[in-house]
C-alpha cells in the first residue's frame, strides 16, 4: 500500500530538482497562509459574496488585473531564471530539460495568461464607464469568461509541480509536441490550460462587441466613441475571428495525442507543417489583439496630457479597424523558412510591410496631438512617451524581418527574440502599465505614489534597453533562440551578461511597482473624480465608481463630452439639470460561473492525466451547472431611488 | 445588461420555416442521389456538391437565421461578410501554402 502511494506520488509530482522543491514549499506555505488568514479574519463569506460570485464588471476587471500581475511575476521569474543560466558560458544553473520547460512556460504565460487578462481587465474596468453603460451586455457571461480564464491559467501553472511542464516551445510545434516525442502530461496541460481559458477569451470578445454596439449612452454615435473603446472593438473583432482557429488547431493536436489520430504526425498521412500554418493564423492576429488596445490607451493618454483633442480621429479609427482585418493576411511571415516557395513568401512579405503603414499613421497622430499641446508628464504620460521610440525601433526591426530573403539569416536568432520583446514589452506591457496608472484612481479610489512610480519607470526603461539591445547584436553574431548554454569560444558572454543585468533591472522595476501599490494603500490618499483633467465620461462619476456607474445615463452630443462640458462651464454655460432618478435595473450575483469553471478544471485535469472517470465527472458537472443556470429566473433586481440618493450623497461628501 | 427584452425582432412565419425546411431537404437530397447513383463523377460531381452546399448555407441564413429581417445597421450581415472573407482566406491561403509543403 505504502509503496503504491510512493510510486504514484513519484510519477504524479515533479521530483528531483531543488528549484522545484523550493517552489513546492513556497506554494504550500502560501496556500496555508491564505487559508488561515481568511479563516482568522472570518472572510470566507465576504470572499464568496463580494468577489467569487460577482457579475460587476469593475470587480471582474480588478480580479483580472490581480491575476495577470501574479502571472507577470511567474513569467518574470521564468525570464530571470533563463537570463541567469545565460549570464556566463557553460553554466549548469538549469538542466537542459528544465530550460526547455521554462522558455515554454515563459512564452505561454506572458502572452496568454498575462497580456490577455491584463487587457481584458482594462476592457472591463474602462469600456462600460467610457460609453456611459451600467454594465457589460452579458454580466453573467463576463463572470464565466473570467473564471474560465482563471481555471485554465491555474491548470497550466500547476504543471510545473504536478506532472511536468510542457517543454515544446510556446506554440508547441509537432512532431515534437506529439506523443512520440512528448509522452508526459506536460503537453496536455498546455492544451487544456489554453483551451479552457480560450473559451473565456472568445466569450469576452463577443461580450464587448455587443456592449459597444448596443449599450452606448444616448447620442454617442460610433464616430463619437473614445479611442480606447474603438481599439477594444477592433481587438474583440479580431478575437472572435482568430480564437476559433486556435481552438480547432489545439483540438486536432489533442485528438492526435489522446486518440492516436494523424493530423500532424510524420507518418500515417499527417503533416506537422499544417499545424504551423494553422497556429500562426491565430498567432499573428493574436499579437494585434493585444497591441491594439494599447494603441487605444496611448491615444487617450496623449490627448488628456496634451489638453488637446486627438489628432486625426478618423484616420486613427481607420488604422485600428484596418489592422484588425489585415492582421489575417500576414501569418506566413512566421515561417518563411518552411519552404513554401518564392511566390508565397513574396506575397506575405509585402502584406507584412503594408501593415506597418497604419501603425505608422498612428505614431504621427500621437506626435501631432502633442504638437503645441499644453503637455504635462505624470507617470501614464511617461510610459506613453517611452513607448513611442521603443515601438518605432521594434517596428522597424520587424520590417527588416519581413524581408523574406533576409529572414533566412535572422530567423530563429536572438535578433528575432529582441524584435518581438521590443514590440511586446515596448508596446503591450508599456501600454497596459500606462493604462493601469491612468485609470488606477478611477478603479480603486486612491492615487498612486508618483515618486516611486517614476523610479519603477526608469528601472523598467533602462533595464529594457540594457537587456534587449545586446540581443540584436547577439542574433547577428549567430546566437540562436532556445539555446540553453554556449561555449567561451563564441565571444558572446559580455553581451549576454549585459543582457542579464538588464533583465534584473526590469525585475527591480517590477518590485518598485509592487512597493508603489503597497505604499499607496498604506498611505491612503483619496482620489478625486477627475484627477487628470480628463476628457471622457468615466471621469464624470465618483472614484471609485458606484455599483451602478451612472446615477442617470449621460447624454452625449460630441467627442470628448466631459472636456467640452468643462469648457462650456468655464464660459458660464451650465449643462441642463440631470433627469430625475429612476430605479436602476441590475444583474444579480451568481455562483454558477465559478462552480462551472471549477468543473471545467476537473474535466481538464482528467483529460491531462488520462483519468476518464474524472473527465466525465467534470463534464457532467459543467452540463449540470448550465442546467441550474437555465432554470434560474431570479437573475436581476432594481436598486431603489433612495439607495441611489444615499450612495451619491456619500460619494459627493467623500470627494470634498 | 443587453436590452434584450424590449426589441424582439420578428422571427418568421410557419410558411417561411416550411419553405426553408423543404429547400434544405431538396438540397441535401440532390447530391446524395447524384453521388449514390453514379450520375456524375470527377469535377462535375465536386462542383455540384460544393454548389448545393453553398446554396444550403444561403437557405439556412435566410430562412432560419433571419438575415434579411435584420434592422439597420446590419451588424450581423457585416460580421458574416467579414467572417466569410476570413474563412476564404484561411482555406485558400492554406491550400496555397501547403501545396509546397507535402510530407513524403
Amino acid at each position: 500500500m505504502w509503496d503504491n502511494i510512493k510510486d504514484f506520488a513519484s510519477e504524479f509530482f515533479v521530483t528531483g530538482d531543488p528549484l522545484i522543491y523550493g517552489a513546492d514549499v513556497a506554494i504550500v506555505l502560501t496556500v496555508v497562509a491564505i487559508v488561515s488568514a481568511l479563516t482568522y479574519f472570518k472572510k470566507w463569506k465576504w470572499l464568496w459574496r463580494e468577489w467569487l460570485t460577482t457579475v460587476d464588471h469593475k470587480r471582474i476587471g480588478i480580479m483580472y488585473v490581480i491575476a495577470s500581475l501574479l502571472m507577470l511575476f511567474r513569467g518574470g521569474v521564468d525570464a530571470l531564471l533563463m537570463r541567469t543560466q545565460l549570464a556566463m558560458p557553460e553554466l549548469d544553473f538549469l538542466e537542459p530539460e528544465h530550460y526547455n520547460a521554462i522558455f515554454t512556460t515563459h512564452g505561454v504565460i506572458m502572452i496568454l495568461f498575462m497580456a490577455m487578462p491584463l487587457m481584458f481587465g482594462l476592457f472591463n474596468l474602462v469600456v462600460p464607464l467610457q460609453i456611459g453603460a451600467r454594465d457589460v451586455a452579458y454580466p453573467f457571461l463576463n463572470s464565466v469568461s473570467f473564471w474560465l480564464f482563471f481555471m485554465g491559467a491555474m491548470l497550466f501553472n500547476m504543471s510545473f509541480v504536478i506532472g511536468g511542464s510542457p517543454d515544446a516551445g510556446w506554440l508547441s510545434y509537432p512532431p515534437l509536441s506529439e506523443t512520440m516525442f512528448s509522452p508526459g502530461p506536460g503537453q496536455d496541460f498546455y492544451i487544456w490550460g489554453i483551451q479552457i481559458s480560450g473559451i473565456g477569451s472568445l466569450m469576452t470578445g463577443i461580450n464587448f462587441i455587443v456592449t459597444i454596439l448596443k449599450m452606448r449612452a444616448p447620442g454617442m454615435r460610433l464616430m463619437k466613441m473614445p479611442m480606447f473603446t474603438w481599439s477594444t472593438l477592433s481587438s474583440c473583432l479580431t478575437i472572435i475571428l482568430a480564437f476559433p482557429i486556435l481552438t480547432v488547431t489545439l483540438a486536432l493536436l489533442f485528438i492526435d495525442r489522446y486518440l492516436g489520430a494523424h493530423f500532424f504526425t510524420l507518418d500515417g498521412g499527417g503533416n506537422p507543417m499544417m499545424y504551423i500554418n494553422l497556429i500562426w493564423m491565430w498567432g499573428h492576429p493574436e499579437v494585434y489583439i493585444v497591441v491594439l488596445p494599447a494603441f487605444g490607451i496611448f491615444s487617450e493618454i496623449v490627448a488628456t496630457f496634451s489638453k488637446k483633442r486627438l489628432f486625426g480621429y478618423k484616420s486613427m479609427v481607420f488604422a485600428l479597424m484596418s489592422i484588425s482585418f489585415f492582421s489575417f493576411f500576414t501569418w506566413a511571415h512566421h515561417f518563411f523558412t518552411m519552404g513554401s516557395g518564392a511566390n508565397v513568401n513574396a506575397f506575405f512579405a509585402v502584406t507584412t510591410m503594408l501593415i506597418a503603414i497604419p501603425t505608422g499613421v498612428k505614431v504621427f497622430n500621437w506626435l501631432f496631438t502633442m504638437y503645441r499641446g499644453r503637455l504635462s508628464f505624470p507617470t501614464p504620460m511617461m510610459w506613453t512617451i517611452a513607448f513611442i521610440p521603443c515601438f518605432v525601433v521594434g517596428g522597424m526591426t520587424g520590417v527588416l524581418l519581413s524581408v523574406a530573403p533576409a529572414d533566412f539569416q535572422f530567423h530563429n536568432s536572438y535578433f528575432l527574440i529582441a524584435h518581438f520583446h521590443q514590440v511586446l514589452i515596448g508596446g503591450v506591457a508599456f501600454g497596459f502599465f500606462a493604462g493601469l496608472y491612468y485609470w488606477w484612481p478611477k478603479v480603486f479610489g486612491f492615487t498612486l505614489h508618483e515618486g516611486i512610480g517614476k523610479w519603477a519607470f526608469w528601472f523598467w526603461n533602462i533595464g529594457f534597453y540594457v537587456c534587449f539591445m545586446p540581443q540584436y547584436v547577439l542574433g547577428l553574431m549567430g546566437m540562436t533562440r532556445r539555446m540553453n548554454t554556449y561555449g567561451w569560444d563564441r565571444g558572446w558572454w559580455e553581451l549576454n551578461l549585459t543582457s542579464t543585468i538588464g533583465g534584473f533591472l526590469m525585475g527591480i522595476g517590477f518590485l518598485f511597482q509592487v512597493w508603489q501599490i503597497l505604499h499607496s494603500i498604506k498611505f491612503f490618499k483619496k482620489a478625486p473624480a477627475d484627477p487628470w483633467n480628463g476628457r471622457t465620461l468615466e471621469w464624470t462619476i465618483p472614484s471609485p465608481a458606484p455599483l451602478y456607474n451612472f446615477a442617470t445615463l449621460p447624454r452625449v452630443s460630441e467627442r470628448d463630452p466631459f472636456w467640452e462640458e468643462k469648457q462650456r462651464r468655464e464660459k458660464g454655460i451650465l449643462p441642463p439639470p440631470p433627469p430625475p432618478l429612476e430605479p436602476i435595473h441590475m444583474p444579480r450575483n451568481s455562483g454558477v460561473p465559478f462552480v462551472m469553471s471549477a468543473f471545467w478544471f476537473v474535466a481538464g485535469f482528467g483529460f491531462v492525466e488520462h483519468w476518464t472517470w474524472m473527465a466525465i465527472a467534470g463534464l457532467v458537472g459543467v452540463a449540470a451547472s448550465m442546467m441550474v443556470h437555465s432554470f434560474n429566473y431570479n437573475t436581476d433586481y432594481y436598486i431603489p431611488v433612495d439607495e441611489i440618493k444615499r450612495t451619491e450623497a456619500a460619494a459627493a461628501k467623500g470627494a470634498v | 445588461m443587453a436590452r434584450q427584452h424590449d426589441e424582439h425582432e420578428s422571427h418568421g412565419s410557419l410558411k417561411s420555416y416550411v419553405i426553408g425546411f423543404l429547400l434544405s431537404l431538396v438540397l441535401t437530397a440532390i447530391p446524395l442521389v447524384v453521388v449514390l447513383n453514379d450520375l456524375m463523377e470527377g469535377t462535375p460531381a465536386k462542383v455540384l456538391l460544393l454548389g448545393s452546399a453553398v446554396l444550403q448555407f444561403v437557405v439556412q441564413l435566410f430562412y432560419f437565421m433571419h438575415l434579411k429581417e435584420e434592422k439597420k445597421p446590419r451588424y450581423n450581415l457585416m460580421v458574416l461578410l467579414l467572417g466569410i472573407a476570413i474563412v476564404l482566406t484561411i482555406v485558400a491561403g492554406s491550400i496555397w501554402i501547403m501545396t509546397y509543403n507535402k510530407v513524403a
